[in-house]
């Protein structure tokens, strides 16, 4: 497994069944592909699915959230934005994953902008770090060998406070009132390696080997 | 019966210095006849509300790269890089506002409302110049209703009523910018003669015209 693989798979434990949840762009679309099998996910995409289902070739007037051609499962429903973001904002998405640029031990996201450089805007990730039961954030532990996994965000926020859970390639981390908590390591690193790749400040305890990954 | 328009009757709507609304989602269920029209008018100064700002090639983009938009009203810009060359030589004015946010604006223009309560944005720079109430001890950010001069709908069924259906995911902001504007023009990608009522996405006095085939 690559790290992305490694980051998607290991997410993809966290997705309960009957949960209804919304992937986001990049590493969490690759969520949907490690579902275990029997275990029922629905998908949502916020420009108006639930029940989205895979990519495909074919003429459709359907698309996903990144805009690419994709499918709905039987019994699915297409919905316009506001009845999407009814599902968002009031607390209906059972589980958000998302990509950022940087996560904090306060469980501060920042994923929407870099100031003078990058401006893509926030599309819908506000709404839906704000409104998902459980905010899931996937993101590589480093960048250029700096930590993306800070004490304090450096770039403007997407939302204060709102990360439950981070998931790297290295590591995954829970964010509790008490700080940022250590939970697995993969194999192939120690508890050192994470330490040392990380910024922010991590509380040790029962720390576990990384789970759905070989 | 609604009334057809045709495109140089739909020209004669375009004024420099409107505020249209443009359904879509990525240029999915974006009206693209009634933009061709839009540049053939070669209005200017426009203010575009969209959930994003399309792709050079495609979509509001079109007019963003035609140099027709004054000011954007999105919640993404990443898919067209003309918008951050425009924005970096202070050519283009960008509001980006979270698309759940966006989308309740503009629900509440169209419901009479004069903003809604969110806690999306909190503690964040779209925080910034807005008041902050608290109700119930939670706090929410006061976001303004939003509305247009014209709105333009894409992605729709149309029936000879004026009812409309929408076709897949092209649904998305096209229901709500139909409640908020001035004058509703509808580009349709399917006619039927009549729509079941149990079937009716928006309701045939929302829209004003639909643009001859």
């Amino acid at each position: 497994m690559n790290e992305k693989e490694i980051i998607a798979s290991r997410i993809a434990l966290e997705l309960g069944d009957g949960d209804l949840v919304n992937l986001g762009i990049g590493i969490p679309t690759m969520v949907a592909d490690y579902i275990p099998e029997g275990k029922h996910v629905t998908f949502q995409a916020e420009n108006g699915i639930i029940g989205l289902g895979p990519l495909t070739e074919e003429e459709t007037n359907i698309v996903n959230a990144g805009g690419m051609k994709a499918t709905i499962k039987k019994g699915g429903a297409f919905i316009d934005t506001i009845t999407s973001f009814t599902f968002i904002r009031g607390g209906h998405i059972d589980v958000t994953v998302l990509g950022a640029l940087e996560v904090d031990q306060e469980g501060s996201i920042a994923s929407w902008i870099i100031p003078g450089k990058k401006v893509p805007g926030m599309g819908g990730a506000m709404d839906l770090v704000t409104g998902a039961k459980k905010v899931i954030i996937a993101l590589k532990h480093t960048n250029n060998g700096q930590s993306k996994v800070l004490k304090k965000c450096s770039l403007p926020l997407t939302a204060a406070n709102q990360a439950n859970l981070i998931v790297t390639e290295m590591a995954v981390m829970k964010v509790e009132k008490d700080g940022l908590h250590l939970m697995e390591v993969h194999p192939d690193y120690s508890i050192e390696d994470v330490i040392k790749a990380t910024e922010a400040d991590l509380i040790i305890n029962d720390v576990q080997k990384m789970k759905g990954v070989n | 019966m609604k009334k057809f328009i045709k495109k140089n009757e739909f020209i004669n709507l375009l004024k420099d210095e409107m505020t249209i609304s443009v359904g879509g989602f990525l240029t999915n269920g974006t009206p693209e006849k009634l933009i061709d029209l839009v540049i053939e008018s070669k209005v200017k100064d426009l203010t575009i509300i969209c959930n994003d700002g399309g792709f050079e090639d495609k979509g509001v983009g079109r007019l963003i790269v035609n140099n027709q938009v004054k000011k954007l009203i999105a919640s993404h810009i990443g898919t067209n890089p003309y918008v951050g060359k425009l924005m970096q030589e202070s050519k283009i004015e960008v509001e980006l506002v979270p698309q759940g946010t966006l989308a309740e604006r503009i629900r509440a223009f169209g419901a009479g409302l004069g903003g809604i309560l969110t806690p999306t944005g909190l503690q964040t720079i779209v925080e910034n110049g807005k008041q902050v109430l608290e109700v119930k001890g939670r706090k929410y950010l006061l976001e303004e209703a939003l509305g247009a001069d014209l709105a333009l709908i894409g992605g729709a069924v149309a029936d000879d009523y004026g009812n409309l259906k929408y076709s897949q995911t092209m649904r998305n902001f096209n229901p709500v910018m139909a409640t908020a504007a001035e004058i509703v023009v509808v580009e349709a990608v399917k006619r039927v003669s009549e729509i079941d009522p149990e079937d009716v996405i928006t309701p045939f006095p929302f829209v004003d015209y639909i643009l001859e085939d």
